[in-house]
């Protein structure tokens, strides 16, 4: 088997074994959704994953290209209602994980969804909040799963659509919102963690092959590391072979030649 | 005693209960979403409408292109999978073809928000947009005070649109409702709202649902439509698959006005419903 991989690869493959078999994991569609279903496939086979659409214990065997694609449905241990799943589920305390994705993120790992530019007259119109703003209140604790640029690692949100550690420190508490908040952003260059205390952002791995200077490159804000920065290790080939076949069979059910 | 659903042609039905300037919701969470219905309101020419829907997805792109709409109400506004809804960024970014005034809130406050319509009360309350800029930008989203605990809690108008569309697999002669597979917030919305129109794939003598099935009573059912395959392209479980593919190349067609507009004359202005 070909055990080169992409930066894409390693994210994705880095992102799955942040999740612990058993957990009870809310799944954003996109790169989370691949990276749980990864775990779901490897070390976590008791993972319950939940779509907003209400599907709970969601095992699909090809990734959905929407929240509520039948694959969800038909592979769920039940299918609940919207206001159900937020009000009972979410709201009840029930979910472990957020795993949630994101068009920008700041060096507190508040997330950007809703707007770049002025909200009234934006310059780009993003597709909004979604579930995002609860999961990101209340799950147990939230993974997030980003691509690493300029663009999306900014200084500055425009719109802070969901809460990470707001200004850093205690504010997040203060601020009454009941999870632990994000314990990981996971990228293509690296993993970074909050400090315990300024809650700001450091990188704690760094994948294979990667420099410093391109996570620097690739961050509007001076990034900070932790004491003991790791190498990730890299993808093992049973979890490139999980992933290759996910995303096969995926690309065959979607009518597609399989990408990355 | 309240009369029981008219099983009737679509076209009648919207003519009779869709009217301009009204707030209209069309739901289905990626599942049922009534396409067909929201193209006879293209057809229909309804202007005006402040359009309900927690994603607005294709059939509200359409709608918003076509001339439709003066406000939505809504929480996640893109094409799932695939990016942007073209046709909802271009009234917000340049108000093409005219203005769209946005309300927009989260998935768990409109689900709520519906709930609290459904049980005729003026507002919901959650634990919600704690450290969130949304309640910056809509100043329908305020905190209360619970008065028993005195935490502070989110509280947003309940949603009671003046007419909800879905999309079910079956319908009795009576006019009963029957919905499977991801339900999303359509029992919410349909009993939230003053006037309901449901297309049906078939309308069946016997629905044969199990006791706890989410059926919805012919009486609180305005209309009932046959039209098999209303919910193309998005789904009906049971009946037919998302066509992924059209979603795909949706985002071609939306992208150029001209192409949208072209297309919208070939594929819904010269059908008949």
């Amino acid at each position: 088997m070909d055990t080169t991989y992409s930066a894409s690869d390693m994210m994705t493959v880095a992102a799955a074994r942040r999740l612990n078999d058993g957990a009870v994991c809310f799944v954003g569609i996109g790169l989370p959704s691949t990276a749980a279903n990864l775990a779901r496939l490897s070390h976590a086979p008791n993972v319950s994953l939940i779509y907003e659409s209400g599907t709970i214990g969601a095992k699909p065997a090809v990734l959905p290209l929407s929240i509520g694609d039948g694959e969800l449905a038909t592979t769920a241990d039940t299918v609940v209602s919207t206001p159900e799943i937020f009000r009972y589920y979410l709201q009840g305390g029930r979910i472990d994980v957020g795993f949630l994705g994101a068009a920008q993120i700041d060096r507190f790992a508040n997330i950007n969804t809703t707007v770049i530019g002025p909200y009234r007259s934006p310059k780009t119109r993003l597709p909004g909040a979604g579930g995002a703003p609860e999961i990101a209140a209340l799950a147990g604790e939230v993974l997030i799963i980003i691509r690493q640029s300029r663009r999306s690692f900014v200084q500055k949100l425009d719109f802070i659509t969901s809460a990470g550690f707001l200004e850093g420190g205690e504010s997040r508490k203060r601020a009454g919102l009941p999870g632990k908040g994000p314990t990981a952003v996971i990228t293509d260059l690296c993993i970074f963690e909050p400090d315990p205390v300024t809650r700001e952002l450091s990188v704690v791995c760094i994948h294979p092959g990667v420099q410093r200077e391109a996570i620097q490159a690739a961050t509007d804000w001076p990034v900070r590391y932790a004491a003991d920065v790791a190498t990730t290790e890299a993808p093992t080939r049973s979890e490139l072979e999980t992933l290759r076949d996910l995303l096969k069979r995926t690309a065959a059910a979607h009518g597609e030649v399989a990408s990355g | 005693m309240k009369a029981p659903a008219k099983i009737g042609p679509l076209r009648e039905a919207i003519a009779e209960h869709v009217h301009d300037g009204e707030t209209l919701a069309l739901e289905g969470f990626t599942h049922l979403i009534p396409f067909a219905a929201g193209h006879e309101v293209i057809r229909q020419g309804r202007r005006g409408l402040s359009l309900v829907r927690m994603t607005p997805d294709l059939i509200y792109d359409q709608m918003i292109g076509m001339g439709c709409a003066a406000r939505l109400t809504f929480s996640w506004g893109g094409n799932p999978g695939v990016g942007s809804l073209h046709r909802f960024r271009d009234a917000v970014e340049n108000g093409w073809p005219r203005p769209l005034e946005i309300e927009e809130r989260s998935h768990a406050d409109v689900a709520n928000a519906y709930v609290a319509g459904a049980a005729n009360l003026p507002f919901s309350i959650m634990r919600g947009y704690a450290g969130s800029d949304l309640p910056r930008y809509n100043d329908r989203i305020r905190f209360i005070q619970c008065p028993f605990t005195g935490e502070s809690l989110a509280a947003t108008p309940s949603i009671r649109p003046d007419v909800t569309i879905i999309h079910a697999q079956k319908a009795d002669r009576k006019g009963n409702v029957l919905l499977w597979g991801i339900v999303g917030v359509q029992k919410e919305a349909a009993l939230a709202a003053k006037r309901v129109i449901v297309t049906v794939e078939e309308v069946v003598d016997e629905l044969k649902a199990p006791p706890n099935a989410c059926v919805l009573p012919a009486w609180v059912v305005t209309a009932v439509c046959p039209v098999p395959g209303g919910a193309y392209p998005s789904y009906a479980l049971g009946y037919y698959e998302r066509d992924n593919q059209f979603y795909k190349s949706w985002d071609e067609i939306a992208r150029d006005r001209d192409v949208f507009t072209a297309w919208m004359r070939q594929h819904v202005l010269e059908k008949r419903a």
